[in-house]
């Protein structure tokens, strides 16, 4: 691990990159942890479907995207939009169901939307979002442009005939798009090993002609490089590639709880993998390294706390939807 | 003006529309074939490579998953379905995808996407290949859904189609395809939402979709003819957005109204145009309103059930005169 970093830090990956990964996870650590508190005291309504404990996926392929590539997510979302640089007070407006939200009011939870930074969308229809990835990518090849695209979905929805056929598409075109395979080892409340005949995601890649990964999704620098190399080669136009992240979510698979209350699955394997947070492994890093200091990070964290906090404000502040506006956008005028 | 066929027209459509914005492109399977789409595409792919226009896998739901996405990105792709039947795998993407995303994310990104799907009865085809859904696409809200009947219309409905910006379902039928018309060389419009009064009369309205104007044309004739019942033929062209103005001010000058649509009946275009009429145009009735349509049956093979099964001009004849006597 040392020896990565090091060679991060004199190669393509300087300090700073590292401190900026630390930041985007800690900033969708808090603000998850904000909306679980919120949907606790029933402020947000939507369902929600937080991302604690996977914050390295996110967080690890965005920091090599350009503004101009692509993103398309799923219902658990809130992650990779503000990986890719959507705004938190949009966001939060959005769980609030308020007309300055991201989808303005329209979306919810798992309707997130931020063209400008080239967070195209999230549909909430597993495996939906993955050809819309490949389709993206389509468009770039045809103009020739070097943009990339990406897409993030779960174990769940390589169970998904769009799964196959999209890897199929993009194989055979070799098109410039990321399939990010978040393996949190639940589809909802169904073990992987329960859903997969074979539970090698990553080995599925040889079949379509790309280069497969199964890398520890908790360890950032690991998702940063493996994410850095593949799409890198998609830009040069070397094809598409699947990323197999093995991670875990804390919580249940929609809302605050953890599913041990449920049976679902036992303490001991959350407890596991709550030693292997993603965040804190960092943070003992960046202080092993010196690169930050403890009060460094005492002053990063409530600058994002304040950010976090300040976007529940202006949710709860701004206003709804007007009634009127209930048929807007049904169509694009001409 | 020059007299083409159907096939030709759309043709026309497909080939200035590559040749005037780059971004169109044209997938679906069979578009490189020379019969499988109806000869619709015969000479794309030589002239704007096959980067333009590309024959896909039947992975219908990826590729139209695709061309939703190829969308977003600013493309333009016209997609095609060489049957309707086909395209059911691709609902997901359509309905959950290319429909609601312009509503979902606010208004933001739209999907410039047409979906063009033919309708290919008969043939001793039976239930899988013979399917007419313009129904169930109709009742989607954030689809547009038109159904050209001449070659004139097939060509301006595509332009139309391809350039609206939002995801247009473009339904035509392989019994249209070897029909002529005056063409215009140049590129134009028939705009979405406005039909047209294919035949002035002043006894009965009826209103047909896609092939079934042809046979009403052809019932109006006859009843002229033999009856002396005199027929207004309204031809919708776009089902979605609907020309209802033109369907009840014609019902107001007749006072009787007989929708003709070859697909199945319950919860079909004919439900709706009747329910538009009972609840806007009903002082204007002298006569119940009259649906000609497929029974509510799968398509059968052999081409002695397929008789009684398609309806023809004699059925709309049939139902124009108990229309009448009333």
């Amino acid at each position: 691990m040392q020896k990565k970093a090091e060679k991060q830090r004199q190669s393509s990956s300087p300090q700073d990159i590292l401190k900026q990964l630390y930041r985007t996870m800690l900033r969708i650590r808090l603000f998850e942890e904000k909306t679980a508190e919120l949907v606790q005291k029933n402020e947000i309504l939507c369902p929600s479907h937080l991302y604690i404990g996977q914050e390295a996926v996110a967080t690890g392929v965005s920091a090599s995207l350009r503004k101009d590539d692509y993103v398309f997510s799923t219902h658990r979302s809130h992650g990779h939009y503000i990986a890719k640089g959507g705004d938190l007070n949009a966001l939060m407006a959005e769980l609030y169901g308020k007309v300055t939200g991201c989808s303005r009011g329209r979306g919810g939870s798992m309707h997130l939307s931020s063209p400008e930074v080239g967070f195209i969308g999230s549909s909430a229809i597993v495996a939906g979002s993955i050809p819309l990835a490949v389709g993206a990518a389509l468009a770039f090849s045809l103009r020739k442009q070097d943009r990339v695209s990406v897409a993030f979905f779960g174990d769940g929805a390589v169970n998904e005939g769009t799964w196959y056929e999209s890897m199929n598409i993009a194989g055979l075109r070799k098109l410039p798009v990321i399939f990010v395979c978040e393996n949190n080892l639940y589809s909802t409340h169904m073990p992987v090993s329960e859903c997969l005949a074979d539970t090698d995601i990553h080995r599925k890649a040889e079949t379509f002609g790309m280069s497969g990964y199964r890398i520890d999704g908790n360890n950032v620098i690991e998702v940063y490089e493996t994410a850095k190399k593949a799409i890198d080669a998609a830009r040069r136009g070397e094809g598409p590639a699947l990323i197999e992240c093995m991670t875990y979510r804390w919580r249940g698979h929609v809302g605050p709880n953890y599913d041990i209350e449920k049976g679902l699955r036992s303490k001991e394997e959350l407890d596991e993998w709550i030693a292997k947070c993603p965040i804190d492994r960092l943070e003992k890093q960046l202080l092993q390294q010196g690169l930050l200091t403890a009060s460094e990070i005492q002053r990063i964290r409530s600058e994002l706390k304040k950010a976090v906090d300040d976007s529940a404000v202006y949710a709860k502040k701004s206003p709804y939807p007007d009634e009127k506006t209930l048929l807007d956008n049904v169509f694009k005028e001409s | 003006m020059a007299v083409i066929q159907f096939s030709q027209a759309i043709n026309q459509a497909l080939y200035q529309l590559l040749e005037k914005d780059p971004e169109v492109f044209l997938i679906g399977q069979g578009v490189t074939s020379p019969w499988y789409v109806g000869g619709t595409t015969l000479g794309l792919v030589d002239r704007f490579g096959a980067e333009r226009v590309f024959d896909t896998p039947v992975s219908e739901n990826g590729v139209t998953g695709a061309a939703v996405g190829a969308a977003l990105a600013g493309a333009k792709p016209v997609l095609v379905f060489p049957r309707l039947d086909f395209m059911y795998y691709a609902f997901d993407q359509l309905i959950n995808h290319a429909a609601n995303w312009h509503y979902m994310f606010g208004g933001q990104l739209s999907v410039p996407l047409t979906i063009w799907g033919i309708v290919n009865r008969g043939g001793e085809q039976a239930a899988q290949h013979a399917q007419s859904i313009q129904a169930m696409m109709m009742h989607v809200p954030g689809l547009k859904v038109v159904m050209p009947s001449t070659p004139y219309d097939a060509k301006g409905l595509m332009v139309s189609a391809v350039t609206d910006g939002n995801p247009v379902m473009y339904i035509d039928e392989r019994w249209l395809y070897q029909t002529k018309g005056e063409v215009p060389e140049e590129m134009y419009k028939v705009p979405l939402g406005k039909g047209v009064v294919r035949r002035e009369g002043s006894d009965v309205t009826v209103v047909a979709t896609s092939y079934m104007v042809l046979e009403a044309l052809k019932a109006a004739e006859a009843l002229a003819k033999e009856e002396h019942i005199d027929v207004e033929v309204i031809d919708p062209r776009s089902i979605k957005p609907l020309d209802k103005q033109l369907l009840l001010s014609s019902l107001k000058k007749t006072g009787r109204f007989v929708v003709v649509d070859a697909a199945w009946q319950t919860g079909g275009v004919g439900a709706e145009l009747s329910a538009i009429v009972a609840s806007e145009g009903f002082d204007y009735l002298k006569a119940p309103v009259a649906r000609v349509s497929l029974p509510d049956a799968p398509a059968p093979s052999s081409s002695v059930l397929e008789k009684v099964y398609y309806p023809t001009s004699k059925t709309i004849i049939k139902k124009v005169k108990e229309t009448v006597v009333r």
